[in-house]
């Protein structure tokens, strides 16, 4: 019995041992790969290829969840402000809810999913089958060729993405409310701008994105890079990836509302 | 895929993010209404503000014309110091009125400034003497009742 006993505590220990471990070799890994940008900024058309992949690739998920979500708010919006007689408040319930947090969460778990996966399954590939290896061997750095054109690409790509998800948003909303349900468009369109503003509730969301954005590449190429070179690592790999990178967009998006809209 | 198509999709897809900025701060929020023209801050001792917020609209005859900046308590008077920005391209009399009214039943609150006759006008820093609180309908239905029953009374 006691046995059993230190053994369980003994694999609690290795865990978070292990766990610990894995941190401090994604930040040095995540310093790698900033320290490595130089080089590949500089051939930006590393970057432009992953940018196809990456950004042009999840466009069409992005318009059309982001043109839903966007009908959806404006349906149920209007079910529970009509009750009040305040239906031509919807405009702002759609805008502010998408440019503050669905834009730049959604998009964001979207891409995870989309192109966090993709990233990590890629490179977790490439190096199960050592092309990683064979780079080295030619004197080429896997990290500025490989992982960090990834890793700009989904930096860039998320900020622009969640701004088309939270447009497409609006579009959807005022379909449903201006055109299909008939709300006054003129109202629709002021209450919203006059109560959505710029600095607080525009910018904001777009550093979220931004954050987000980081965020999600950064495990991504991380995962990847540090998957086990075999069939069995990388699938668990990319299962990580999202995992994580839901997890970690949703954390954050705490943390930065916290910090952006209650002064704390 | 060739080089050149690839970049023609991600130049397009790079502009249409940016485009969705744009439309987002053009369209959706107020940056077009953050007018260039410059402000001027002006105060005012309210006995009481009720719900009014920070960035809610200042407006004479119904036109926006500043937003509420900052609101204070002063222990001196105990009355709430708000702070307003007006545009500077509406000068208001020293003699301005200033009062915290409704949008609506239970809309939201917002300052209105009603002009004076005054020659003087308002500068930056300087403090609106005449104000009116904003109504508390607890206040209100209690003064109803308390006339009531004092009518009443009477007979």
């Amino acid at each position: 019995m006691p046995k059993r006993i230190v053994s369980s505590l003994q694999g609690i220990g290795h865990r978070t041992l292990e766990g610990i471990w894995r941190l401090g070799r994604a930040t040095r890994f995540f310093l790698l790969v900033l320290m490595k940008s130089a080089t590949s900024l500089r051939r930006f058309g590393l970057v432009i290829r992953e940018l196809y992949y990456v950004g042009v690739l999840s466009l069409i998920i992005i318009v059309v969840s982001g043109l839903f979500v966007g009908m959806v708010l404006g349906l149920q919006g209007y079910e529970t402000l009509q009750k009040y007689g305040s239906e031509t408040a919807v405009g702002t319930l759609v805008a502010l809810s998408l440019v503050r947090e669905l834009g730049p969460v959604v998009a964001a778990l979207l891409f995870a999913s989309r192109a966090g996966s993709a990233i990590t399954a890629e490179i977790g590939l490439m190096k199960a089958t050592e092309q990683l290896t064979a780079m080295g061997m030619m004197a080429v750095d896997p990290v500025a060729r490989v992982v960090a054109p990834r890793f700009w690409a989904g930096v860039i790509s998320m900020p622009l993405l969640a701004a088309i998800f939270s447009v497409m948003g609006v579009f959807g909303g005022y379909l449903v409310a201006v055109i299909f349900i008939g709300v006054d468009e003129g109202s629709f369109w002021s209450q919203m701008q006059s109560n959505v503003d710029f600095r607080i509730d525009i910018l904001n969301g777009f550093i979220k994105s931004c954050f987000f954005g980081v965020a999600v590449t950064a495990i991504a190429v991380f995962e990847g890079y540090d998957s086990p070179p075999t069939a069995e690592g990388v699938s668990g790999a990319t299962t990580r990836t999202v995992v994580t990178s839901s997890l970690a967009i949703l954390g954050l998006d705490f943390i930065l509302t916290a910090f952006m809209f209650r002064g704390l | 895929m060739q080089r050149a198509t690839l970049d023609l999709w991600v130049g397009l897809f790079v502009m249409t993010g940016i485009g969705a900025l744009m439309v987002l701060s053009l369209k959706v929020g107020n940056l077009n209404t953050y007018g260039v023209a410059d402000s001027y801050v002006i105060q005012g001792n309210f006995e009481n503000i009720g719900g009014l917020k920070i960035r809610a609209p200042v407006k004479s005859a119904g036109v926006v014309v500043g937003r509420v900046t900052a609101i204070q308590f002063s222990t001196q008077t105990y009355d709430a110091v708000v702070t307003m920005n007006i545009d500077s391209r509406f000068q208001f009399p020293k003699d301005t009125f200033a009062s915290i009214l409704t949008a609506g039943l239970l809309g939201e609150q917002y300052i209105g400034l009603a002009a004076g006759g005054d020659e003087g006008m308002l500068k930056e820093g300087d403090t609106i003497m005449k104000t009116n609180s904003a109504m508390v309908l607890e206040e209100m239905i209690g003064r109803f009742l308390f006339d009531k029953a004092s009518e009443d009374n009477a007979f």
